[in-house]
């Protein structure tokens, strides 16, 4: 089959000495950077994209790398919520509510392995969910128009403020803040400068990566400051007895992965949902279907795997949407598009077409990095244990530094620099008050594409507005964009836990 | 409170941003929507959002109390001032001055701190720039 052999050549790309070391380094530092409580996949890959970028790797194994910390760090989130009840980012937040109590019982090598297990299975079936996947949403994408794309790119915001926000109101205003920002520089199409204030720092606009890193990483510090000692995790004093799961275990779960699996994916396919959703979900169903007896959330295995499978396989689905159409549907994979942007790469069906190895090359990497971390995790879940005890007060000024380097590194100006710092007090007080700082940054990755696109429909329909829904595609997209955004009012306390703004990203 | 000071700020925030869209100067070259369009419609969805944290606010975050207020605002005094720093004193110096400060501000004791802010700063040194090859900023002394 013709996916079969991409998919070859994919290895062929990933297979070298140096991406596989890329790889094993990637998949260990994400690990690292999940774990910590502070750092999660979204901030943790936003402070790397200008470390990679200016290291000057080529396209592929810089995507390599930095999928592998983003693998990496969705492995890595379950160890602080299994030993410390504390997420190490938002996803495995479901994963406390059984994983902890697990434990207390002196259960916590089985949760750890347990956990890595259900990871991987999620993470790997949904690979193979991509990679069928993809190809056909190419297909579909390669019909798309500028109105469609302009539709599409509704349909992201939608569903990113409707299904995975907490207020819709408050989600519109931070898509609107990052499309705003996205406003900044000199227009595409005519060339005239808009909001430079005169500035010739914003005439080329304001850098994306700028942004993640400053509402992700810097705002992080500043909560940090607020909550000074109380909230440092004490120790991690459950005893590692064993890390393994007993074959029992792994046979009761079976049928909880294997669902668990497809909601994810599913979850994640969904623009607009990502992980987070994955992993609420299938607990949820996972504990109206086998909760017979009253377990779940007092040490239950299957609501340990259930949320792990859940939101890794959400992970694997959510680059789908990512790589096929260019619009990304959470943080996370918000945060990848910035690195594929970074890399001068444009995601969406052509990228298919036009650098094959690129897209292959990374989904093979994908399926090593998976294996890579399943053969880390189990042998190695003590190494990363022993990192929890990094006390805060030396960890966040270390990745303020880093930061800052990365920063320092892409144009060495100092303007750049400022510009960071406030992205991070506004991230700050945005977060404080709740709201969502994701549409800010998706805002700013596509507001010039989408502006571009509606320019564009208009221009050939001769300013007829009637293009925006005249094709059979749009309705479709519009109807959904629709349903996304007003889902929540009806079925919104089935979609999303209570969760605490304050979570890493 | 906080939501509807929010709100109030965003319909500011939107009337500056229309009135700045409508002085963006259009050239020669046109298209049907022109420059000014996109920015103005996203003004006025602002605004429209911007009235419901008014009518229904949230309740109040709890905001720092007096103290650690003081405490984010001198982190982010010395955040500016190391961004000023690093091209008159090099890395080396300004990082490790900055993240031991940081490092103290965040609960460790004045030794620790110090320790904590050089082995940052050499440790990130070696790692970025000896052996990544990344360019950090040079002070006079080179590093």
């Amino acid at each position: 089959m013709d996916v079969f052999s991409q998919l070859a050549d994919g290895f062929a790309v990933a297979l070298t000495f140096q991406n596989l070391a890329l790889a094993l380094v990637g998949c260990f530092i994400g690990t690292i950077i999940g774990a910590l409580p502070g750092l999660g996949p979204s901030n943790g890959v936003a402070i790397l994209i200008p470390v990679a970028f200016t290291l000057g790797l080529p396209a592929t194994p810089a995507l390599i790398l930095l999928t592998s910390v983003y693998y990496g760090a969705m492995y890595g989130g379950r160890i602080s919520s299994i030993l410390l009840n504390i997420p190490g980012d938002e996803p495995a937040l479901m994963t406390t509510l059984d994983g902890y109590p697990m434990a207390k019982k002196g259960q916590a090598g089985e949760a750890l392995a347990l956990s890595g297990i259900a990871s991987f299975v999620g993470a790997f079936f949904a690979t193979w969910g991509l990679v069928f996947l993809a190809p056909q949403l190419v297909k579909v994408a390669l019909l798309f128009g500028p109105a469609e794309y302009f539709a599409l790119f509704t349909l992201a915001f939608a569903t990113l403020g409707g299904i995975a926000s907490q207020n819709q109101g408050k989600a519109v205003i931070a898509t609107m803040i990052g499309l705003g920002i996205a406003m900044v520089g000199v227009d595409h199409q005519t060339g005239v400068p808009r909001m430079t204030f005169g500035n010739i720092h914003l005439y080329e606009g304001i850098d994306f990566l700028v942004a993640i890193v400053g509402l992700f990483a810097i705002s992080e510090v500043l909560l940090f400051l607020e909550h000074k000692a109380g909230s440092a995790p004490s120790e991690a004093n459950q005893k590692l007895a064993r890390v393994t799961a007993p074959f029992w275990m792994l046979k009761k779960t079976a049928g909880t992965m294997g669902r668990s699996t497809i909601i994810g994916f599913l979850a994640g396919v969904l623009p607009g949902a990502g992980a987070s959703l994955g992993s609420f979900v299938s607990y949820t169903i996972e504990k109206k279907i086998s909760d017979k007896k009253g377990t779940f959330g007092t040490g239950d295995p299957r609501g340990v795997a259930a949320p792990e499978a859940g939101n890794n396989a959400a992970a694997g689905g959510a680059l789908v949407p990512m790589l096929a159409l260019g619009v990304p549907g959470s943080g996370t994979t918000a945060v990848l598009l910035a690195m594929l942007m970074a890399l001068n790469i444009t995601p969406g069906p052509l990228l298919f077409t036009q650098r094959p190895d690129v897209v292959w090359g990374l989904i093979a990497a994908l399926f090593i990095g998976n294996i890579m971390l399943l053969c880390l995790n189990i042998p190695l879940v003590g190494l990363f244990v022993r990192v929890l005890r990094v006390p805060s007060k030396y960890l966040m000024p270390a990745v303020t530094m880093i930061s800052f380097v990365g920063i320092y590194g892409i144009s060495g100006s100092t303007f750049d620099l400022i510009m960071m710092i406030i992205f991070g007090v506004v991230g700050y007080v945005l977060r404080k008050l709740n709201i969502p700082t994701v549409p800010i940054i998706l805002g700013i990755l596509l507001g010039n594409e989408m502006e571009t696109n509606l320019r564009r429909a208009l221009e050939i329909s001769n300013g007829d507005v009637n293009i925006l829904w005249g094709s059979p595609l749009t309705i479709g997209i519009w109807i959904l964009a629709i349903a996304g955004f007003v889902a929540p009012f009806v079925v919104g306390r089935f979609l999303r836990p209570k969760k605490d703004p304050t979570v890493a990203p | 409170m906080s939501d509807r000071v929010l709100g109030v700020a965003c319909l500011l925030l939107s009337a500056f941003y229309i009135f700045m869209a409508t002085q963006i100067q259009t050239s020669f070259i046109t298209d049907y929507l022109g420059p000014k369009f996109f920015p103005i419609l996203i003004a006025s969805l602002l605004a429209i959002a911007a009235i419901f944290p008014i009518i229904k606010p949230d309740p109040d975050p709890d905001w720092p109390g007096i103290g650690r207020f003081v405490e984010i605002i001198f982190a982010v005094a010395v955040m500016v001032a190391y961004t000023y720093a690093l091209p008159v004193v090099g890395f080396v110096l300004s990082t490790a001055i900055t993240s031991g400060i940081l490092s103290w501000r965040l609960g460790a004791k004045p030794i620790a701190a110090a320790i904590a802010g050089v082995s940052i700063s050499v440790g990130i040194y070696v790692v970025f720039h000896l052996v990544l090859q990344l360019s950090l900023a040079r002070g006079p002394w080179g590093f």
